[in-house]
C-alpha cells in the first residue's frame, strides 16, 4: 500500500461482541479525521457507511463466530478483503461468551429466553482464525485506539505492523507504577498477560485481569503457584485464567490445570 | 562519607526542611519519598517539610510491606523500586523526529529534553554506585547519550546512609554500601536528633555553607559510623566477593537454569527495577496523516522477544536462555565490559520479582554443585 495515491479501502464488520472494539475506531477523536483522509471507509455499520460485500484491501473483524449465519458470512469477507484482521478479544479467542463452550448452551438458553427457539446459536463462539486464514490479530478487551492507529499507520506505509508479545509488565514499569502483586499482594495477571493496554488496571492500584490474553512464553504454571502462595484456592485460580480470554490456549490449558487441583 | 570529620556539619532534625527549602530556592524541582501502592517512591515534595517520617519497609522475596519505624526517623526504609534510574534513564523519550517538507524532501531533527533541575533527597550508596554504572555506559568518552547527558548534568544528589537495611539488601558483600563514599552532592546519616551532613561536590558545599551548620562532634559522627558498620553486619544476604565470571561462564549447561525457568515468568520486573540496567528499544511513531514520524526510545528487557530476535531466528526463544543471558551478563560478562559486576546490592530484584526469585540462591545453587560435583 506505500506509495500509492488510491486510498486503501477499509471495512470494519461485526460478529457476536458488544460493539467495544468499534468505539475504539469512533473514539479516536481527530485522528478519526486523518483516518478517514487516508483510507476509505466502505463498511463500517457502526459509523454509517454499509457495503458488507464490497471488495475491500483491509477488513477489521470484531466479534467471535457464534450464530449459523457468522459461519457463512465471514467465508464471504474473507474472499473479498485482501488483508483479514480480527481485532479485540472475542475475534482472537472466542471472549467471554466463549464461556458456554465449557457447559450445556442449549440448556441454558431454555432456562433463560421464553422463546428458546428464537435464538440460533452454535454451540460454541470461536475466534475468526478458527474459521480462515487471517493475517494479523489485534489483541485486547477491548483494543486501544493507539492499537488501531499503530495497524493502520504500518499498512500505510506498507510494513507490517508490530506484534507487541510483551508482558504488561513492560509497559508497568516504563510508567514507574510499583508492582501490586509485591506491594500489596494482590494476584497479577500482568506477568503472562499481553502488553497494549498501558497498564490501565495497575495504573489504577488493581491487578490486570488478563484481558489482552496470553504473552509469548507465559508462565502459567509459575504464577498459578504464586496465586496459591497469596492464599487464592484452585477454583480462584481457575476463573483468573478461564475469563474473557478463556480460549486462548495457554489460559485454557492454566484454567484446565487449576481445574484438576481443584478436584484431586 | 566521614573521611574529613572536621568538615562534616551537623542539620538538627527540626532543620531538614530548610535544606529543601534552600534546593527549591535555587530552582530545583526537589523529589522525595513519598506512598504509591505500599511502596516508597521518588515523588515531587510540594512543600519542604512534605518529607514523611516514620515510614519503614519489610522487604522478603516477592514482598515489599511498609511498616512503621519505632523511632521514627525519616529515612530507616532501604529502598523503593525505583530511585534514580528513571530521571537519568527515561523509561519513555522520543530521540528525534522527521518531518516531511511541502516539496516531500524529509528533514530530520534531534529532540532534545527539557529537564528542569532536579534534587533527589534520600538516594543510597547502591543507587549511587548504579549511577556510576550507568554513567560509564551512556557518558563514555566520544560517544556521550546527549539525551542522558542533559538530565544527569541537571540532577542534584542528596544521599543518606542507610541505617536500616531491608533483608533483601547485600550491599555490603558487593562493596557499594551502606555508607555513601562518592558520588553525592551531600550525604547525610541520621541520628535520634539530626544529621550528619557532608558536601561530596562543590555545588553541595555551597549549600551546605548557606545552611550555616554548626560542625558535627566527634561523638555524632562515631555513632553514624557505626551504625553504617552496624548496618552493614545485620545484612542476611549476599554475593560471593570474587569475581564470578568463570564460574558462571563455565556452567551455561547447569541444570539450574531449566530448574529457574519453571518459576521465572520472564516478566522484565527485575531489569526494570535494576538501577544498572541499560538495555532499550528503538521504536517509531509515525503520525497519522504520514507527514511526520517520532523516533523513541523506550527501556526493554532481555527477558523480552525481541531483545534476542535476529533475522530469521532468536538466539534467546526460551525462558531459560533468558534468565540465564541476564544473570550472566549481570555478574559475570559485565566484569569485561565495566570492570566491576553489575551488581550493586539493593536487592530490589529480589524483592520486587512476583515470583519471588533470589539471584544470591541462584548464585549459591549454580555455584556451589558444580564446585562439589
Amino acid at each position: 500500500m506505500g506509495g500509492s495515491t488510491v486510498r486503501p479501502r477499509v471495512a470494519v464488520h461485526k460478529f457476536s461482541s458488544c460493539d467495544g472494539c468499534q468505539l475504539a475506531f469512533l473514539n479516536l477523536g481527530e485522528s478519526l479525521l486523518d483516518l478517514a483522509q487516508r483510507v476509505e471507509l466502505v463498511h463500517f455499520a457502526e459509523a454509517g457507511p454499509l457495503d458488507p460485500d464490497a471488495e475491500v484491501d483491509v477488513a477489521f473483524v470484531e466479534g467471535s463466530v457464534s450464530t449459523p449465519e457468522d459461519l457463512d458470512r465471514i467465508q464471504r469477507i474473507r474472499t473479498h478483503s485482501r488483508l483479514l484482521i480480527p481485532i479485540g478479544a472475542c475475534a482472537t479467542a472466542g471472549g467471554i461468551q466463549a464461556l458456554r463452550n465449557d457447559v450445556d448452551g442449549a440448556q441454558w438458553v431454555a432456562q433463560i429466553y421464553s422463546h428458546p427457539e428464537a435464538v440460533a446459536s452454535l454451540a460454541h463462539s470461536t475466534p475468526i482464525a478458527a474459521h480462515v486464514k487471517v493475517d494479523f490479530e489485534l489483541w485486547g478487551c477491548p483494543v486501544s485506539g493507539p492499537q488501531i492507529l499503530q495497524v493502520v499507520n504500518a499498512l500505510l506505509l506498507g510494513v507490517a505492523p508490530h506484534d507487541n508479545v510483551d508482558k504488561v509488565c513492560t509497559e508497568c514499569k516504563r510508567r514507574g507504577y510499583p508492582c501490586v502483586m509485591v506491594s500489596r499482594g494482590v494476584p497479577c495477571m500482568g506477568p503472562v498477560t499481553r502488553a497494549g493496554c498501558g497498564a490501565l488496571c495497575p495504573g489504577l492500584g488493581r491487578d490486570c485481569y488478563g484481558c489482552y490474553g496470553p504473552a509469548e512464553n507465559a508462565n502459567t504454571d509459575s504464577l498459578s503457584a504464586q496465586f496459591r502462595g497469596l492464599g487464592l484456592g484452585a477454583a480462584a485460580i481457575e476463573q483468573r485464567f478461564r475469563s474473557i480470554n478463556s480460549q486462548a490456549p495457554a489460559f485454557f490449558a492454566a484454567a484446565d490445570k487449576a481445574r484438576a487441583g481443584r478436584d484431586e | 562519607m566521614f573521611s574529613r570529620p572536621e568538615d562534616a556539619g551537623f542539620l538538627p532534625v527540626a532543620q531538614l526542611a530548610s535544606l529543601v527549602a534552600k534546593l527549591i530556592a535555587l530552582g530545583y524541582r526537589c523529589l522525595g519519598p513519598g506512598v504509591e501502592q505500599g511502596a516508597i517512591v521518588m515523588r515531587e515534595l510540594d512543600t519542604p517539610d512534605a518529607i514523611p517520617r516514620g515510614l519503614q519497609a519489610e522487604q522478603a522475596p516477592g514482598r515489599y510491606r511498609l511498616t512503621r519505624d519505632p523511632h521514627n526517623r525519616y529515612f530507616a526504609w532501604a529502598n523503593g523500586p525505583q530511585a534514580i534510574k528513571p530521571l537519568a534513564f527515561a523509561p519513555t523519550e522520543s530521540l528525534w523526529r522527521v518531518e516531511r517538507d511541502t516539496a516531500g524532501a524529509l528533514r530530520f531533527c534531534a529532540v532534545l529534553p527539557e529537564t528542569p533541575l532536579q534534587a533527589i533527597i534520600g538516594v543510597r550508596a547502591c543507587d549511587l554506585a548504579a549511577l556510576a554504572l550507568q554513567d560509564a555506559h551512556f557518558l563514555r568518552e566520544g560517544r556521550a547519550d546527549a539525551h542522558y547527558a542533559e538530565r544527569r548534568e541537571r540532577l542534584f544528589l542528596v544521599a543518606v546512609q542507610c541505617a536500616e537495611p531491608a533483608a533483601t539488601c547485600l550491599c555490603a558483600s558487593t562493596g557499594d554500601g551502606p555508607t555513601p563514599t562518592t558520588g553525592y552532592d551531600i550525604a547525610l546519616a541520621e541520628l535520634a536528633d539530626g544529621f550528619v551532613a557532608v558536601a561530596g561536590s562543590a555545588k553541595g558545599a555551597a549549600v551546605l555553607n548557606d545552611l550555616n551548620l554548626s560542625p558535627a562532634t566527634l561523638q555524632q559522627i562515631e555513632t553514624a559510623q557505626k551504625q553504617g558498620e552496624d548496618a552493614a553486619a545485620a545484612q542476611t544476604r549476599s554475593l560471593p566477593s570474587r569475581n564470578l565470571r568463570d564460574a558462571l561462564m563455565s556452567r551455561l549447561e547447569h541444570p539450574r537454569w531449566d530448574e529457574v525457568a519453571t518459576r521465572c515468568l520472564a516478566c522484565g520486573n527485575c531489569v526494570a527495577v535494576c538501577p544498572t540496567c541499560f538495555c532499550h528499544a528503538e521504536t517509531d511513531e509515525p503520525a497519522l496523516d504520514g507527514q511526520s514520524s517520532e523516533h523513541a526510545r523506550i527501556w526493554d528487557s532481555c527477558f523480552g522477544e525481541a531483545h534476542g530476535h535476529l533475522h530469521g531466528f532468536n538466539v534467546r526463544p526460551d525462558i531459560r536462555s533468558r534468565y540465564r543471558q541476564w544473570l550472566t551478563h549481570k555478574l559475570a560478562t559485565w566484569h569485561d565490559q565495566f570492570g566491576r559486576s553489575g551488581c550493586v546490592g539493593c536487592g530490589r530484584c529480589i524483592a520486587w520479582c512476583p515470583a519471588g526469585i533470589d539471584l544470591t540462591e541462584e548464585v549459591a545453587a549454580l555455584t556451589d554443585q558444580c564446585s562439589a560435583s
